[in-house]
């Protein structure tokens, strides 16, 4: 039975709803909260700040070190037990060197800057919702970047290429399924992320790739707007003042 | 600790205000409970005090009873002081700050008999409800204790058991069953600051705090749990003045949980 | 023909395109993308003639030579003092550069400095690996006692000095209060404490509009209102 409609009603190309706001966390340096469909994720910022222990730091530049987590009650079925697993590492890992190339630290030797990834709820796509989010998060905290990174999964659902999986699709039994979670960074016209799982052949990895490039640069628009949004702030209690948009 | 930082505080409040402009017996604005804020779990809540901010999720599983409880289930609060919330707060297994939160969170929801354990029994001596409750930080302003002990109740009413078949979850569905839930502690930490006693204290509060007591209370006015902390004991006038205030307090919150 | 894609003061983020063709400078906070300017950090764009440059609205302190901040204690050393600067890195101040008086060897430093006081600073010397160096030597330097610190973001300290010190002076004025204000966001007060309280939300006003034209309008006039409330009632 081919693939024909999607259990959601989203063409293939489309991605499920985003939201996207910034400075949601007051005590980190930078913070923003990432929601794609049933996916949530929240990022905070710290740092650039003191690295201990002290073999860990870089005399030449600053040091990027991220941190995926799963709440306990995020999961669709039973509980995350709390702390990391080798698949949070995982991700924490990939999660890094997503971000990694559009950062510059140069200006902070010896120094670090944590990014914190949590997630309360999760329905596929969380590694890439966490990098939309830490993504918009390193900007709001004044961190130096050639680019934002926009991430989503593209994949293939039986004989059709489609974006953004949900956990219907990943899950799909009605033919074979590959999940290729990706990040691009628009200005370099680069992927830093790109992981698979399942079966696909090039020319269809080729469409995918595609497809996540467009999905990619629509959702650093939506980081960018939503970046813009914490400082159109209402003044207009006194009056008289213009305030352009 | 910082001797200034707290003499300061305290000059603050013998002019009738503190650091913030508020009364020493006034919690920040807005205090949110905003229930259902995560869809996986099978309830939850989320909590607002002024900047301060936690979820609470309830996750249900169902497990062998122990062998002196045959005929009960059992609930558990764990708190994870995420890193993300403060920049103080590490990564790692829960310290003892952590530890702390969750047993007191715990012990004034156990101790109030808010949930009968037999009544989480599937089957004698095979099957009951094992209920977890996890408390995460998202920002720390100042007062997790009370915003805590808050989220848990608050996600624990939201709770509905998901459907089962054979000891096996279909977490998929839930039912429109709710966790039986009879009595409601709340909870309120009352701050000890030089001559002063203050409610929801800020971090910077907390920071020279002297001594502090958290009080759950039940409907009935029923003391259930409490802990004492921070370095300078309390007398007896103290501790007295110090529930009063606690009962005083909760009674306000516990409109907002409807 | 090179064109600016956006307005002057309008808010850019990375990787925003802010002008095209070989026309423009790209300044600090930006970056040269074949033939395109492109915004390297959140902020506010400013472009001054040719030259088009971004003006941070966020980030963490860089200790800079000559800067004047406030400081904690958090150790005290054989050779004088580690202060926590705000920043990534910490500085010292050595005991020549603490007092003019004389301090014997092996002195108690706390008699002067102990671990949580904080101090108004002028930084004397940054190597590039980030070594600080401070003097508490000079007119307005020493420990600061009593009142209340608070922080703010660094980038927004410029505004909250104002032009030769006359955003900080009319708080001064309006409120009484002694103020000193760090480059590294952090600020001292001390005053009567619902004078304290005007002050701080003054400054938090002017840190969370300090990029909308008419700042300095809005906070006389919002100073004002709140003299007015605290005598009226």
């Amino acid at each position: 039975m081919p693939y024909t409609k999607r259990q959601d009603g989203r063409a293939f190309d489309e991605t499920r709803e985003i939201e996207a706001k910034v400075g949601v966390i007051k005590r980190a340096d930078g913070s923003a909260y990432f929601r794609i469909g049933k996916t949530v994720a929240y990022a905070a910022v710290y740092g650039p700040r003191d690295l201990y222990p002290k073999f860990l730091q870089n005399p030449t530049e600053g040091v990027l070190r991220c941190n995926y987590n799963m709440m306990p009650f995020s999961g669709s079925g039973e509980r995350v037990r709390p702390g990391a697993n080798r698949r949070a590492k995982e991700i924490s890992l990939v999660t890094e060197k997503a971000l990694t190339p559009v950062v510059d630290l140069k200006q902070f030797p010896n120094a670090v800057v944590d990014v914190f990834i949590e997630l309360p709820q999760t329905d596929a796509g969380s590694r890439c919702a966490g990098i939309c989010a830490a993504s918009m998060a390193l900007a709001d905290a004044g961190i130096t970047m050639k680019d934002l990174v926009g991430a989503v999964s593209v994949g293939r659902v039986d004989d059709k290429i489609v974006v953004d999986l949900d956990y219907s699709e990943e899950s799909y039994e009605g033919g074979p399924v590959a999940d290729i979670p990706t990040a691009y960074i628009p200005t370099m016209d680069k992927f830093s992320l790109l992981q698979m799982d399942g079966r696909i052949s090039k020319e269809q990895l080729t469409e995918a790739l595609e497809m996540a490039k467009k999905a990619c640069t629509r959702i650093v628009e939506e980081q960018r707007k939503a970046l813009k949004a914490k400082f159109d702030i209402d003044v207009s209690n006194e009056g008289g003042d213009s305030d352009g948009q | 600790m910082d001797s200034e930082a707290r003499q300061h505080v305290i000059d603050c409040i013998n002019t009738g205000i503190r650091l913030d402009g508020r009364k020493t017996t006034e919690y920040r604005t807005p205090i949110k409970v905003e229930t259902g804020v995560t869809k996986n779990a099978e309830g939850s809540a989320k909590v607002t005090i002024g900047e301060t901010e936690v979820i609470a999720g309830v996750k249900m599983m169902i497990d062998k009873p122990y062998p002196d409880k045959p005929d009960e289930g059992t609930i558990m609060v764990g708190a994870e002081l995420l890193p993300l919330s403060n920049p103080d707060f590490e990564l790692g297994p829960p310290g003892i700050q952590a530890i702390e939160l969750a047993r007191v969170v715990d012990r004034g929801i156990r101790e109030s008999g808010a949930i009968d354990g037999k009544k989480l029994c599937i089957k004698e001596g095979e099957m009951v409800w094992i209920i977890s409750v996890d408390i995460c930080t998202i920002n720390d302003a100042g007062n997790l204790f009370d915003a805590s002990s808050l989220a848990a109740i608050a996600a624990i009413k939201d709770a509905v058991f998901p459907e089962h078949k054979d000891g096996v979850i279909d977490y998929k569905n839930l039912t429109d069953k709710k966790l039986p839930v009879s009595k409601t502690p709340l909870s309120v930490t009352v701050h000890k600051v030089g001559p002063h006693l203050i409610v929801d204290p800020t971090t910077e509060e907390e920071a020279v705090s002297d001594a502090r007591l958290t009080v759950a209370v039940t409907e009935d006015g029923e003391i259930c749990a409490m802990q004492k902390g921070g370095n300078e004991p309390l007398s007896t006038e103290d501790i007295s003045n110090m529930i009063d205030l606690a009962k005083e307090k909760i009674e306000e919150l516990r409109a907002l949980l409807g | 023909m090179g064109e600016l894609k956006l307005e002057n003061k309008s808010i850019v983020v990375p990787g925003e395109e802010i002008a095209t063709g070989m026309d423009y400078i790209p300044g600090s906070g930006t970056y040269r993308l074949g033939e395109g300017i492109r915004a390297n950090r959140l902020g506010l764009l400013s472009v001054t003639g040719r030259a088009v440059k971004v003006i941070p609205l966020s980030g963490k302190y860089i200790p800079k030579k000559g800067d004047l901040i406030i400081c904690r204690v958090i150790d005290i050393l054989m050779t004088g003092w580690r202060l926590d600067t705000n920043s990534a890195y910490s500085a010292v101040l050595p005991l020549r550069d603490a007092t003019t008086e004389f301090i014997q060897k092996g002195a108690d430093l706390t008699k002067w400095f102990k671990i949580g006081d904080y101090l108004s600073a002028k930084i004397v010397n940054v190597t590039s690996q980030f070594l600080v160096d401070i003097t508490t030597k000079g007119p307005g330097l020493r420990k600061l006692e009593g009142g209340r610190i608070i922080k703010v973001n660094p980038s927004k300290v410029p505004r909250i000095i104002g032009k030769q010190g006359s955003m900080v002076s009319l708080i001064k004025e309006q409120t009484g209060c002694r103020i000193v204000v760090g480059q590294n966001g952090l600020i001292w007060l001390q005053g009567d404490p619902k004078d304290e309280l005007i002050a701080v939300e003054t400054i938090r006003k002017i840190e969370r509009e300090s990029h909308i034209q008419g700042l300095t309008d809005r906070v006389k006039a919002f100073l004002e209102e709140k003299k007015k409330e605290m005598t009226g009632e």
